[in-house]
């Protein structure tokens, strides 16, 4: 006789079985601790906003040191002054502006022709200068990229930061290194009053980024696609905003 | 020793030395270069390995009696699946930061060819307690290459270890870089981790020739 684990029914058995136990508890997992993870996921926007303006806890030239998780929400409120949601030509201030999901919101309107698109834009104030920061959200190589640019009321480049679902790591994943993002400080993104971005370029001569009016920074080596999927980003997202901050240029 | 009989405390220490599962049984050596670069980076990938390879040992010694043997891999992979995906959403919920370093490492926990190997090949014939130790043992030896490793790598790379400056700043020109001394920015990439794993396993089979294949 054979033995009762050879049997297909009981292998049957076996694999049903152990599909619901797997599967109830990592969704109990999952909800349980979703609520904390949203609130981690909160700060941590909040921190990637604050980051572009230059509030850190930035030591040398080489990391990257956000606020620290517990006092986040109250720098947050204090740089960030006003937050608005922009919709069709309508713009409404809204404090929660920030925890509106770009990625849904993309998707929306790529699916409902119809569908105006909610955009949030956060206005920071440090040092007496008043900053845009525009949320980003494009495609990598492998994934999702996204980010945050904050321009001043020249559209110049106060900083920038970008993250990434799932970059190659030590190729495209460098994009959120320092050595990547510090050289868009400065670039201006607008050429002779037309927006045009800041391109991810190859072989402009420029490592160090000494010219700051080229509209270009220099690429990673080894990560063209990410790069160019960064410059696309730019170019398509902020042109969406840059009417708008142009209005509100004449308002604050 | 009390607690551990002889036969017991083999089984942990069998593969920090001459069983590891890295220099002599040759496994896990994908994420040994990979994650390398950095001590801590190591160290973290060091202790999630041993949590999800000791209960994941436990957990399918437990059914090694009712799994069927013709499904016994798919098992084994939903066994470690499931846990990775746990300690994956509890680091997110409790330990968001280094979640977000970790980030891909988390999920390559699953590819590594060791667990898999250990539950084929030891727990499933083996009682909880014994797996236990063996999946601690051998996580532990994977553990070690990684941490031995990524010491090299940072320090010779970076100049850091731990991201603490002990060879001094190499912009500002203090320490040993006020001697002329420059990082090897090669010790960062991946090949440079496969060379100090080459050297691991030559000085292991010098000190012991019977590691040695004819």
């Amino acid at each position: 006789m054979s033995k009762l684990t050879d049997k297909n029914s009981y292998t049957i058995l076996f694999s049903v079985v152990m599909v619901l136990v797997v599967g109830s508890l990592l969704a109990g997992i999952a909800q349980g601790l979703r609520s904390k993870i949203a609130e981690n996921e909160r700060f941590e926007k909040q921190q990637n906003i604050l980051y572009t303006m230059g509030v850190d806890n930035n030591q040398g030239t080489s990391d990257i040191s956000f606020i620290p998780a517990n006092e986040v929400e109250a720098e947050f409120n204090k740089y960030i002054v006003h937050q608005y949601v922009i919709q069709g030509e309508t713009v409404t201030e809204d404090p929660d502006a920030y925890l509106i999901d770009v990625k849904q919101e993309e998707s929306l309107a790529k699916k409902d022709k119809n569908y105006q698109r909610r955009l949030p834009l956060f206005v920071g104030e440090k040092d007496g200068k008043k900053l845009y920061i525009v949320p980003m959200r494009g495609k990598g190589l492998w994934d999702a990229v996204w980010g945050f640019m904050a321009l001043d009321q020249d559209f110049v480049i106060q900083g920038v930061f970008f993250d990434h679902a799932g970059e190659t790591p030590g190729l495209g994943a460098n994009i959120k290194e320092r050595y990547f993002m510090d050289p868009f400080k400065g670039e201006q993104v607008m050429k002779n009053g037309v927006y045009v971005g800041v391109d991810v370029a190859k072989g402009n001569n420029d490592p160090s980024n000494e010219r700051k009016d080229d509209q270009k920074v220099d690429a990673l080596a080894g990560a063209t696609i990410t790069g160019d999927g960064i410059a696309a980003m730019i170019k398509k997202d902020v042109a969406m905003y840059i009417p708008h901050l142009k209005n509100l240029n004449k308002e604050l | 020793m009390a607690l551990l009989s002889r036969k017991d405390s083999k089984l942990i220490l069998d593969p920090l030395t001459d069983d590891n599962p890295i220099t002599i049984q040759v496994l896990g050596i994908c994420s040994a270069l990979a994650i390398t670069a950095q001590l801590k980076a190591s160290i973290v990938m060091a202790v999630s390995v041993i949590a999800v390879m000791a209960i994941g040992n436990v957990v399918i010694s437990l059914m090694r009696n009712i799994i069927p043997s013709k499904i016994r891999i798919i098992v084994q992979l939903i066994v470690v699946a499931s846990l990775v995906i746990m300690v994956d959403q509890v680091l997110k919920a409790y330990a968001y930061e280094l979640s977000k370093q970790l980030s891909v490492f988390i999920g390559l926990i699953i590819t590594n060819c060791i667990i898999m190997g250990r539950f084929e090949a030891f727990a499933l014939g083996n009682n909880p307690w014994r797996s236990l130790l063996d999946g601690i043992g051998n996580a532990a030896g994977y553990g070690l290459i990684l941490v031995i490793v990524g010491f090299f790598r940072e320090l010779l790379g970076s100049g850091t270890l731990l991201g603490y400056k002990v060879l001094g700043d190499p912009i500002e020109k203090t320490g040993l870089y006020a001697l002329g001394y420059e990082n090897n920015g090669f010790m960062l990439l991946s090949p440079m981790a496969l060379i100090v794993i080459g050297i691991i396993i030559w000085v292991q089979r010098t000190r012991n020739k019977d590691l040695i294949e004819e």
